[in-house]
């Protein structure tokens, strides 16, 4: 095929996925190229052979490196308010990459079928991966299917790995957290976690809560040309913003000082916690960036993260201190501290 | 949020705190011989814990973590009977959540679910009763754990499901007392308590008169508190004005849900099931006089422990502590947590060794968790 034409695809007529299905043969080869191929087909980089072959990018030519990533999905339920399994296992990737400084260009996706999954279900979680992969400008370039027996795995799960470009001179890391840092996230904390709890109904509470499910390249991008020595950054995903905070504290050998006060908590989003005896700073978020900026740059980088949608309720929330290595503490509403520790196990459901 | 902020505004803590400050002294706290207040709940613990409360406060006073967390005080043994029920063939075994990670003799619920016994994490025993009436052809059986809070939900679910006669669920029943270990603490003779905050939730349900033998026969005042910050600061200047001023009553500071006499008919719910048991084993404490509760005669059919043949039902002893640890002491007020040998070396939130790191509501978890030893050993 030549790039450009729109090939012709092969349909399926099955309603659900038998073990048939990941046999190879045609059944498989119309399922593949109805739902998955037909959907993630871009012109630029044409039809789908056994690999993706890729050109590089300027870029890359110009000094820059490579960056890649891969991250496995198995969130129940597969949709959720904000978003959906596919929308997941982009994003998740995308910003895998971004936090690193990379600008993502390609993604794999591979698909671990349950025997007797809904056609259509697939189909969704598809145009959801094209979708999220439009938005935040990737192309999903190359992927692969299994089907397993009834039981073997719970109706779905995908793993996305991601390659991305970061540009030439640019060091972003946790190594670069010097004390003085601000520590800025770019909104609301918590929402993905709470909305995955509400949505698999066990708790018998009904929330208007929606996943914060977001691509954050385009926004870090933003931060890095207004706060160019930009230190380090992070997606606050399982483990919460403690998790995140708690790396980078360790990493770094500097201590995290938060300001309680400061931090932006939803009503819905404490109200959830109260009831539910979660602490927000462990609730998983998709959408969530934690950046370390030298102060100098900070109130630049706000200002340009707020400019983004995605970064419209940026706030700083504490600084790097000098004082133990490797502790997160909390400055709490009455001026008492804590340490935020990071948590211990999963008592809760799958959240991502 | 509404009904929340109010109880955590910062100026109005301030002007407690400089309350409590000045009461210290007169309360006869000081440095070196401080007051001691326990605070009786595992959820006033990690308040306390949570909000850097005892970082602000006077040291003049001392805080002893009581034994209001039931996860802390489940003997080992009881847990060994919950892994000996889920194991068997055709049990689903529902438990809480936080129940999962206490170590057992041989292991956790956590690890016998690894090894394949089928172990479901629910949020209320009506959840596993739904489960028994989805499986008929299974026993679901319910881990009730828990002091006087959770106790009418459980009695409740056993009386629904004798009324619908649901024939295949049962309670492996673990419920405490509130007031007998406080007696037992009070009339032990290394003890050092000079006032007690009383549990707010429990109490929503008993009342407040099961406390009047602290006031009464021990002359310790005793404030029922809410969970909140300013109602723990209001309930602490509560207690000490007290001892200020040589009173020892139960007061009630949780008003706005706790009322004079309880609850009458989650009471009843609970006295229709459940009755005393002779003795209790807590972990930490030993065996407690008609400090648990069983299932009665007439729901016998329900009674787990009857059914699979485990705990007293089995006439089985007591099982061993983990050498070396602690946890009665810390649970006594005897010793900080920072003083157990295996604190935050091989007893960690993670691999945790005695029951009071497994909950978040343990005093060793709250302290390790929120630094009150690493913070320390730093400063």
């Amino acid at each position: 095929m030549k790039d450009g034409t729109r090939p012709t695809f092969h349909r399926t007529k099955a309603t659900r996925v038998t073990l048939a299905h990941g046999g190879g043969g045609k059944a498989m080869r119309d399922l593949v190229e109805d739902v998955f191929i037909s959907t993630f087909y871009n012109a630029q980089t044409g039809a789908m052979e056994d690999q993706a072959r890729l050109m590089p990018p300027p870029e890359l030519l110009d000094g820059g490196r490579l960056a890649f990533t891969t991250d496995g999905f198995v969130v129940d339920p597969l949709s959720f308010p904000g978003g959906d399994i596919g929308k997941l296992a982009v994003y998740g990737t995308v910003n895998d990459l971004a936090v690193g400084g990379a600008v993502p260009k390609w993604l794999s996706a591979s698909f671990i079928i349950e025997e007797g999954c809904d056609v259509d279900i697939l189909r969704g979680v598809a145009a959801s991966m094209r979708d999220a992969a439009d938005r935040a400008g990737v192309a999903i370039v190359t992927g692969d299917t299994k089907v397993v027996a009834k039981g073997a795995a719970d109706k779905l799960f995908v793993t996305t790995s991601g390659i991305g470009i970061i540009p030439r001179g640019r060091d972003i890391g946790a190594h670069r957290v010097r004390p003085d840092d601000v520590v800025i996230v770019n909104g609301f904390l918590g929402h993905h976690g709470a909305a995955i709890l509400a949505a698999r109904g066990d708790l018998a509470l009904e929330t208007d809560i929606v996943s914060d499910c977001a691509p954050l390249n385009g926004l870090m991008e933003a931060a890095l040309t207004a706060a160019p020595n930009l230190r380090a950054a992070r997606d606050a995903t399982r483990g919460g913003l403690a998790a995140a905070l708690n790396e980078i504290a360790a990493s770094s050998g500097t201590r995290i000082v938060l300001d309680e006060t400061a931090l932006p908590l939803r009503p819905e989003i404490r109200g959830f916690c109260e009831i539910l005896g979660f602490d927000p700073l462990y609730l998983a978020n998709e959408g969530t960036l934690v950046l370390f900026v030298p102060p100098e740059e900070a109130d630049a980088a706000l200002s340009a993260m707020r400019a983004v949608p995605e970064g419209k309720d940026a706030v700083a929330i504490g600084k790097v201190s000098q004082g133990p290595a490797g502790r997160v503490e909390m400055r709490t509403l009455f001026g008492g501290s804590r340490i935020v520790d990071m948590l211990v196990g999963e008592q809760l459901p799958r959240i991502c | 949020m509404k009904y929340v902020d109010e109880f955590r505004d910062p100026i109005l803590a301030r002007h407690l705190i400089a309350h409590i400050e000045k009461l210290v002294p007169l309360a006869g706290g000081t440095e070196e011989k401080p007051v001691a207040i326990m605070e009786i709940c595992g959820g006033h613990t990690h308040a306390i814990f949570r909000y850097g409360l005892d970082r602000l406060l006077p040291a003049g006073l001392e805080f002893l973590h009581g034994p209001g967390c039931p996860v802390c005080v489940l003997p080992m043994s009881r847990v060994d009977d919950c892994i000996e029920i889920a194991e068997r063939q055709g049990v689903i075994f529902t438990t809480f959540g936080d129940a999962m990670r206490v170590p057992g003799t041989r292991k956790s619920l956590m690890q016998a679910k690894a090894d394949g016994a089928d172990i479901r994490m629910v949020y209320s025993p009506l959840d596993a009763l739904a489960l028994a009436r989805k499986f008929p052809d299974r026993q679901v059986v319910f881990f009730g754990l828990g002091f006087e809070t959770t106790m009418p939900a459980t009695a409740l679910t056993v009386l629904t499901a004798a009324r619908d006669g649901v024939s295949n669920f049962f309670l492996f029943c673990n419920h405490i007392l509130v007031p007998p270990p406080l007696r037992a603490l009070l009339q032990d003779p290394q003890m050092r308590i000079d006032g007690f905050i009383g549990p707010g939730h429990v109490s929503m349900i008993t009342g407040a008169k099961p406390y009047r033998f602290i006031a009464g026969e021990f002359g310790k005042p005793l404030v029922i508190a809410g969970f909140e910050p300013l109602d723990l600061l209001q309930s602490i200047s509560m207690v000490l004005e007290q001892l200020a001023e040589g009173r020892a009553e139960i007061e009630n500071q949780y008003a706005r849900l706790v009322p004079e006499d309880g609850n009458p008919q989650a009471m009843a719910a609970i006295d229709t099931v459940f009755e005393p048991r002779d003795s209790f084993d807590w972990r930490g404490l030993g065996e407690i006089d008609h400090s648990g509760v069983k299932i009665r005669p007439a729901y016998a059919a329900y009674d787990a422990e009857q059914k699979f043949g485990v705990g007293y039902g089995a006439g089985k002893a007591a099982g061993r502590e983990p050498e070396g640890c602690r946890c009665g002491d810390v649970i006594k007020g005897l010793a900080k947590p920072t003083a157990c040998p295996k604190f935050g070396t091989e007893c960690l939130p993670e691999q945790p060794l005695g029951a009071l790191m497994v909950s978040s509501e343990g005093a060793c978890a709250a302290y390790y968790q929120y630094g009150g030893a690493r913070r320390e050993a730093a400063e």
